[in-house]
Order: structure tokens, then C-alpha cells, then sequence
């Protein structure tokens, strides 16, 4: 339970500094933002990836297989899309400073 | 690795995170932000993964080397390929990926805590609201991808009883998660398995309700909902890392999706809930289109010559330049007015795109100067001084009945003051309202010159047009 408890805390001290962060970040960034932060979601590959550790029957483990597939799908995706994105962004700036 | 050790490398990773987060505050350290975060990210995952008991079950590990080259390699090369236009489709479909991630892995956690009854209570709850939340957002994120990618129709969907709909399914949701907690000797498979379906229904419900216009508020939502969900579904597995992360993504995706809802100055639950309360009002077009040109100058030569006389110019693009794929000439027709002595800016509304913010990078990707782009607050005040102002698929965003008219879908909303400009030039599609289904008076005014048609196409020609000495030479005789 103490451990519940941590991730309770954990859950809510990330929620409002996350927040405070993000209200900082310009409106020209936000798309870029957004998909860097859905990227970071794709860390549930993580717990997909445990699950293999476990004692699991059978085909659940086909089940585990597809998480780590969506979930690597999101996290590459996800960071690979924003720095193209990114890339566009900083192509001009790097001229002209 | 012992737990000190542990909790120290969470610590590090989630505030690599943060700190990417912070870096994102300028275009110059974002992309470094986001190679950081990356890097903090997948270090993280190795180093959890190493003192996992893999004794015994080496064997899997070439399954999961598999699946992860699978997934990655989809997404590398999706990612890769993608149109920037299709950006907003790319986002919602990583996001139900993510979505989908989340609630298989809670699935499969409760499946196995029903054979072992090692899972206490609040896991157990953790598991069943990340199935739910994950397979809620998986739905509904595949909705908004087709609807963003133009698979399927984009306007607002509404069954007969849409509210009794969602919210009985919401009630039968609630009901079978307290279920599943009473009965918690084990957590019986079919109604787990019963739980997940439901949950994909009320995230299509939830989804259908919302289109056009309203598409960047959904897929902010979206994107906190997966985050909530990758926390549930770390609280479930006990990851901490997994827990903080999703926290964090959640947090910045209900700020982005109230500071949406404050652009188009709508609640969150009038778009998700009670929604589409603006039932396209029947378009009264086509009186003003095209004919104003009795005038015995064209519309086109009109704006030609508006564009030679004015110093000042103030380009506002909308979702209508992302429709018709006009970035590029958009941004060719500033730099050739900027060569020509002019001073122009983009003043850019925050929906203007289909996601927040994807108006910019839609005109980064046409290397667009960033200097020349400006947000609403920071430009508003520069129309009145504004000679012309070049409207490029923009309607409601620049509607003055927003600030003139009472009790419109719109009165109240942030508009860009285009207004106010001495001259205006139209570069629509056609004088249908937009979205919000309210008449747009610029069209009636005087000062307006209403270039109808494909603005790829009429941008281009102004472009020639601008670029040709002898209509000049002509014009001046």
C-alpha cells in the first residue's frame, strides 16, 4: 500500500509541475509539443515488456507482443516525426543567426 | 539493481523530461529537447528491463525483439514519410497506438492476477481504469485519425440520443469496474474481456460527436487521455517511471486542450458532451460569389493591384490553406512581397490548422521565415495600421461578428481583427460560412475584393501576376 501511495504522490507532484512547464510553451510549438509528449507515452512498451517476466498462460503472451508492438510503434513514431518536424523549425533559424 | 539505484535513475529520466519539456520554449533548443528526452526515455526502459527476473524465459526474448522491430520500424517509417498536412492523422494515430499499449498490457495484467491472487485492490483498479482509458482512446483516436486524414467524413456525427448514449455507456462502464473490485477473489476474464469492448464503444461514441472545426480540442483531449491511461496502467504494474510519465503527458494534454477551448471560446463539454449545438445554418452562398465583378475590373486584377499599392500587408491563413495545400505559395507570395519593399507578417489564429499549432509548422515546412509569424495576442493590435489584409481559408477567425454580433456560436471568441485593415482581400474557396455556420460580413463590405476559388491556384497566379513587368508597365500607362 505504501507503494500505491508513492505512485499517488509520484502521479501528482509530475501532474502540476508538467502542467506549470507546458503553460509556458508558445502557441508555435504546441504541435511539435503534443507529439513529443505522445511519444513519451509510448513508455508503456515498458510494462508490455515486463509482462514477459511473469508467470503468464499462453496466449496472453501473443496479447503482451501486440502492446510492445503499438507501444514501440508510438514511442519511435512518435520522436522520430517531432524532430522532422522540429527540423523545419530550426532550418531557418540556423541561417539567419 | 537495488532500489536506491532505482529510484535514482526514475528521477533522472522523468526530469530529463521536464527539462526537455522546458526546452521546447524556444525553436532554436527543441529539437535538442527532443533528442534529450528520447535518449532519457529508452536509456530508462534498458535499465528498468535489466534486473527483471529473466531466468527461464530467455526463450520470449526473441519474441520481443521481434515485436519491438516490428513496431519501431513501422513507426520510423511512417514517421519518415509522412505529409506534414497529415500531421494531425499521424498524431492521433500514435496516440491510439499508445492507447491500445496501455490497455492490452492492463488487460493482460488483470488476466493473469485472475489465476494468482497477488494483485491487491488498488492495482487491481489502476488495471481496469487503464483498460478502460486505453481502449476508450484507442477508439476514439482511430475516429479522429480517419476523420483527419479524410478517410472519413469530417463533420460532426450525432445518433439519436447521443448524451442517453454516452452517458448510459459511462454508468455501465462504472458499474462493471466497481464488479470487477467486489468480486475480486479473481478478476473473471469475461468481464474484463466485456469491459474493454464497452470501452471501445463509448470511445467511437465519444469520438463521432466531434468534427471539423472542433478537431483540435479532440485530439488534445485524446492525447491527456492516453497519458492517463500509460499512468494507470504504471500504477497496475507498479513502474514508477511508466506512472510519472503518463502523469506528465496527461497534465499537458488537459492544458492544451483548455487552452483550445479558450481559442475558440467553447467549454469542454459543449464540444464533448452537448457538442455540434451549431447545426451548419443552410449557407446563404452564392449571392455575393463571383459577382461582384461588375465592376468591369476582375476580382484577380483587383487584388493585383491592391497588393502593388499596399506597404503594409498581413497575411491570415486558416484551415481553409491546409485544405487546399497552399502553404508553400503562401509563403512564395510574402517573400516576393517582402522583395518588392513590402512589409508582411502572418498573423495566425491558435485553431488555424487542425491541431494546436499546425498552422506553424505547416509554414515552417514551406520555410517560411519564423520572424514573419505572429500569435493572435501579439499581432491584433497591428491591423488598424494594416493596409491590406490577405484572408488565405480563413472564415470564422477573422468573423467581426464575433465581437459585433451577440449570441452568435461565436460571439465572445478571439478573432483576428482583420477588419480594421484598410483594404481587405478574400482567397476562400467560397462565401459559405465557416464551420460555426455564421455569416461572415467582411464579405459584404465594401473594402473587401473576393478572390473565390482554389487558393493554390489564385495564389500562384498572383504570384506571376506580381512577378510579370509588362502588366505592371500597363497598368501605369
Amino acid at each position: 500500500m505504501g507503494d500505491l501511495l508513492l505512485l499517488l504522490v509520484v502521479f501528482l507532484a509530475t501532474f502540476l509541475v508538467g502542467g506549470l512547464l507546458i503553460l509556458r510553451i508558445p502557441p508555435r510549438l504546441h504541435t511539435p509539443l503534443m507529439s513529443m509528449t505522445n511519444a513519451v507515452s509510448g513508455i508503456t512498451v515498458l510494462g508490455a515488456m515486463l509482462l514477459f517476466t511473469k508467470a503468464i498462460p499462453g496466449w496472453w503472451l501473443s496479447v503482451a507482443a501486440l502492446a510492445i508492438v503499438a507501444g514501440a510503434f508510438n514511442l519511435v513514431g512518435g520522436f522520430t516525426v517531432t524532430d522532422r518536424m522540429l527540423g523545419f523549425f530550426q532550418k531557418r533559424g540556423t541561417h539567419d543567426e | 539493481m537495488s532500489e536506491p539505484v532505482r529510484l535514482v535513475v526514475d528521477v533522472a529520466v522523468l526530469s530529463v523530461f521536464l527539462l526537455g519539456i522546458w526546452w521546447f520554449r524556444s525553436s532554436a533548443s527543441a529539437r535538442f529537447g527532443n533528442r534529450a528526452v528520447a535518449t532519457a526515455l529508452i536509456v530508462g526502459v534498458c535499465l528498468a528491463l535489466i534486473p527483471a527476473p529473466w531466468e527461464g524465459v530467455v526463450g520470449h526474448v526473441v519474441v520481443i525483439l521481434f515485436a519491438l522491430a516490428i513496431g519501431s520500424t513501422a513507426g520510423a517509417i511512417t514517421a519518415a514519410r509522412v505529409d506534414m498536412t497529415r500531421i494531425p492523422a499521424m498524431v492521433a494515430l500514435q496516440n491510439g497506438a499508445g492507447g491500445l499499449a496501455a490497455a492490452l498490457v492492463s488487460l493482460v495484467e488483470l488476466a493473469r492476477s485472475s489465476d494468482d491472487a497477488s494483485m491487491g485492490d488498488f492495482a487491481r483498479l489502476a488495471a481496469m481504469l487503464g483498460l478502460t482509458i486505453g481502449a476508450a482512446t484507442f477508439a476514439g483516436s482511430l475516429i479522429a485519425t480517419g476523420r483527419l486524414a479524410n478517410w472519413l467524413r469530417s463533420s460532426s456525427t450525432v445518433l439519436p440520443g447521443h448524451n442517453v448514449l454516452a452517458a448510459g455507456l459511462l454508468g455501465i462502464l462504472i458499474v462493471s469496474v466497481c464488479l470487477g473490485l467486489i468480486l475480486n477473489d479473481r478478476s473473471p476474464i469475461p468481464l474484463v474481456i466485456g469491459l474493454g469492448t464497452l470501452a471501445v464503444v463509448f470511445g467511437i461514441v465519444m469520438a463521432i460527436r466531434v468534427g471539423g472545426a472542433d478537431m483540435p480540442v479532440l485530439i488534445s483531449f485524446l492525447n491527456a487521455l492516453s497519458g492517463l491511461a500509460a499512468a494507470f496502467c504504471g500504477v497496475a504494474i507498479g513502474s514508477r517511471l511508466l506512472t510519472a510519465c503518463g502523469a506528465t503527458v496527461s497534465a499537458s494534454g488537459l492544458i492544451l486542450t483548455h487552452a483550445m477551448c479558450l481559442a475558440m471560446n467553447r467549454s469542454w463539454r459543449s464540444i464533448l458532451w452537448a457538442g455540434a449545438s451549431v447545426a451548419a445554418a443552410p449557407a446563404p452562398a452564392a449571392q455575393a460569389s463571383g459577382q461582384r465583378d461588375d465592376s468591369e475590373v476582375s476580382p484577380e486584377d483587383q487584388a493585383v493591384q491592391a497588393l502593388r499599392k499596399a506597404e503594409k500587408i498581413m497575411i491570415v491563413p486558416g484551415y481553409g490553406l491546409a485544405l487546399a495545400n497552399a502553404q508553400a505559395p503562401a509563403v512564395r507570395l510574402a517573400e516576393k512581397l517582402a522583395q518588392m519593399g513590402k512589409e508582411t507578417k502572418f498573423a495566425i489564429h491558435p485553431i488555424a490548422g487542425r491541431m494546436p499549432g499546425h498552422m506553424h509548422v505547416l509554414l515552417a515546412e514551406a520555410d517560411v521565415d519564423p520572424d514573419l509569424l505572429f500569435d493572435l495576442a501579439d499581432i491584433n493590435s497591428e491591423f488598424s495600421q494594416t493596409d491590406l489584409a490577405l484572408i488565405v481559408g480563413a472564415c470564422d477567425v477573422v468573423n467581426p461578428a464575433a465581437i459585433e454580433v451577440e449570441g452568435t456560436p461565436i460571439s465572445g471568441m478571439p478573432v483576428l481583427l482583420a477588419h480594421q485593415a484598410k483594404q481587405v482581400l478574400v482567397c476562400n474557396l467560397d462565401a459559405k460560412p465557416g464551420y460555426s455556420g455564421v455569416d461572415n460580413p467582411l464579405y459584404q463590405d465594401a473594402k473587401s475584393i473576393l478572390l473565390w476559388g482554389d487558393a493554390r491556384e489564385n495564389l500562384n497566379r498572383l504570384i506571376e501576376r506580381l512577378a510579370d513587368p509588362s502588366f505592371h508597365a500597363e497598368n501605369q500607362a
